[in-house]
């Protein structure tokens, strides 16, 4: 019995698969089982108690919301540069395009404290942003006085949730970007001229033949960009405040756990988080799947 | 990350020069594109990169320079490279052993090792620390049987020695390993599957033995990919913050690389040596950039002469 379907004349099929899954054992497998495995060991009532108190809920809320948020905003962005990238030509574009990558290659932590530095108060934008987000909560209070924007938006931008808010769109900019310029780039220009000699105006073009086309991907690049800023943890902690119950994403909730001993609370935590980010990558892979399948056609 | 992946295989330049007018959006909507595009992309990644360099140089290029002047910055700084000369070598030779056996032979179970190898990039980087805790650390499953003491089973040498893994050295390597895992194999696997296997056919025809083939034919073939995956992969090595900071326990001048030093001068709001040290990290970034867009470039330029040939 053979693992090779097919006898290959090629050699070191042994030796490089036997090398990939013994590196693949140790590094990834056997380190991510013991995460499983120790939360296996919990009783179901030490369980829930860790990944269901309050403050981890609220941690929750926190992180998911303000990721999909973000990564919202990222698709409507991403796709508008990706647009300009591929169909404009323009002095320095070449630039624009090597700096999109430039959340990938930044480490975070510089990320963190440069966002935090521009944001902050007497920072570069925040000495003029500061004053109009606090305008832009008071008409809103004006508006609906029922909730309490202040607590919901957070009272400022930098050390609050808007901050969170930054440095999660900041990690997940290339990935909507990435994802749509390939597809870009291949769309045949005999479509849309097909479209326009049919009677279509431009709009209509733009929003029946090149949207469809473009979903896909741009779902996919959502879909990234929301797994990448939900366990981000480096470019967030600088400017968030972390403060409890308000502006404290899930990474450093795990993080505050190691530091108090409890490893099994912050192990509880990170198995929550991983089963939801496999659930995600099993997402997309059936998008990406499905999205060339549609190409092919 | 699947951008980076795809574009080395399937970017093309394309700068449409001759629009027919049919296609092309009127003015208003052109200018508009461009204006949100250009004030997006000033924001949140022109106004970050130029505060790292603005606030270093914040109070003069004499105190910038004095900055470096600091063993414990120094030590971050020799730790930084020493972590990427053991992590990126590491994960070059499996990402070699990785593609080499799925681009080239088809076997049961290779669509589920495929995606097994993209799973570090799915998983945060705080937990990616937390793991090696959970198997190193003193509640581990190897951690009582490291420290210097009677352990049954094992030989006198072993029960003498003290091996600390975790607020330690091997520690930040080995999460370090985990964060770059898949970065030089999702380079090499896509390339490899479109450059088949017929060179190699040929090479071994000739009488080339299984590594004359594989320095003379295949390496120098993908030697790009390579080039293009380490330098990724040595860019996320060196700025790897969250899975470090879990693993290092942050002693000063031992086991803080650049990111964790940088983390404790802003804590102390020293901050222009915390940006000093960044616009290192922030030099490295732009260097990874630019090596990769002339790569790119290239390799679009390969593919045109290519096709018109």
């Amino acid at each position: 019995m053979s693992v090779v379907r097919q006898r290959s004349v090629l050699p070191g099929f042994g030796l490089s698969l036997g090398f990939t899954v013994t590196y693949l054992s140790l590094i990834v497998l056997i380190p991510l089982a013991a995460a499983f495995i120790r939360t296996a060991e919990m009783s179901w009532g030490d369980f829930v108690q860790a990944v269901a108190s309050p403050r981890v809920l609220a941690s929750y809320r926190l992180s998911f919301g303000v990721s999909l948020l973000a990564a919202l905003v990222n698709a409507f962005f991403g796709f508008i540069v990706a647009w300009v990238l591929v169909r404009y030509s323009f002095p320095g574009r070449k630039i624009v395009d090597a700096l999109v990558d430039l959340p990938f290659a930044l480490p975070t932590a510089v990320a963190g404290i440069a966002l935090t530095a521009i944001y902050a108060k007497n920072g570069w934008v925040g000495q003029w942003a500061e004053p109009m987000w606090s305008g832009f909560l008071a008409w809103l209070t004006g508006v609906m006085p029922s909730v309490d924007w202040k607590k919901l938006l957070g009272a400022q931008i930098a050390f609050d949730r808007p901050g969170v808010f930054i440095a999660l769109t900041f990690i997940g900019l290339p990935f909507v970007v990435r994802t749509l310029q390939p597809v870009l780039e291949e769309l045949e220009p005999e479509l849309e001229e097909a479209a326009a000699s049919l009677g279509a105006n431009r709009w209509q073009t733009m929003t029946r033949v090149i949207f469809p086309e473009l979903l896909p991907p741009l779902i996919t690049g959502f879909a990234l960009a929301f797994a990448r800023a939900v366990g981000e943890y480096g470019s967030v902690v600088f400017i968030a405040g972390n403060r409890p119950m308000h502006s404290e994403i899930t990474p450093l909730l795990i993080i505050t756990k190691l530091e108090q001993y409890d490893v099994r609370g912050a192990t509880a935590i990170a198995v929550v988080m991983l089963v939801t980010s496999f659930i995600l990558l099993f997402l997309i892979n059936l998008l990406q799947k499905w999205s060339r399948r549609h190409h092919r056609i | 990350m699947a951008g980076i992946a795809s574009s080395l295989t399937e970017k093309q330049g394309s700068a449409r020069g001759g629009t027919p007018r049919v296609i092309r959006n009127p003015l208003w909507v052109r200018v508009l594109f461009m204006t949100i595009a250009f004030v997006f992309v000033a924001f949140f990644l022109v106004l970050p990169l130029s505060a790292v360099f603005g606030e270093a140089l914040r109070k003069g290029l004499r105190v910038y320079l004095a900055s470096f002047n600091d063993p414990d910055a120094l030590s971050a700084i020799k730790l930084t490279l020493l972590t990427a000369l053991c992590a990126v070598p590491a994960n070059l030779v499996f990402g070699i052993a990785a593609s080499w056996c799925i681009a080239k032979f088809d076997f049961r179970g290779k669509a589920l090792l495929t995606t097994l190898i993209d799973l570090p990039f799915a998983v945060s980087p705080v937990i990616s620390g937390l793991i090696y805790v959970l198997v190193f650390g003193l509640q581990g499953w190897l951690g009582p049987y490291l420290g210097a003491g009677d352990h049954p089973w094992f030989g006198e040498w072993f029960n003498q020695q003290d091996i600390k893994i975790i607020f330690a050295v091997p520690g930040i390597v080995l999460a370090t390993m985990f964060v770059t895992f898949p970065f030089v194999a999702r380079e090499l696997i896509p390339l490899m599957q479109a450059q088949g296997s017929d060179e190699e056919y040929a090479a071994l025809t000739l009488g080339a033995s299984g590594w004359q083939m594989f320095w003379r034919v295949t390496l120098p073939n993908i030697k790009w990919g390579l080039f293009y995956g380490v330098i990724l992969c040595n860019a996320r090595a060196m700025g790897e913050f969250g899975a470090v900071s879990v693993v290092s326990g942050h002693i000063r001048g031992e086991t803080n690389t650049m990111p964790l030093h940088i983390e404790i001068l802003y804590n102390e709001y020293n901050f222009v040596a915390a940006f000093a040290v960044s616009s290192l990290l922030a030099l490295l970034a732009l260097v990874t950039l630019v090596l990769k867009s002339l790569i790119e470039w290239q390799h679009a330029r390969t593919r045109k002469d290519a096709a018109s040939a």
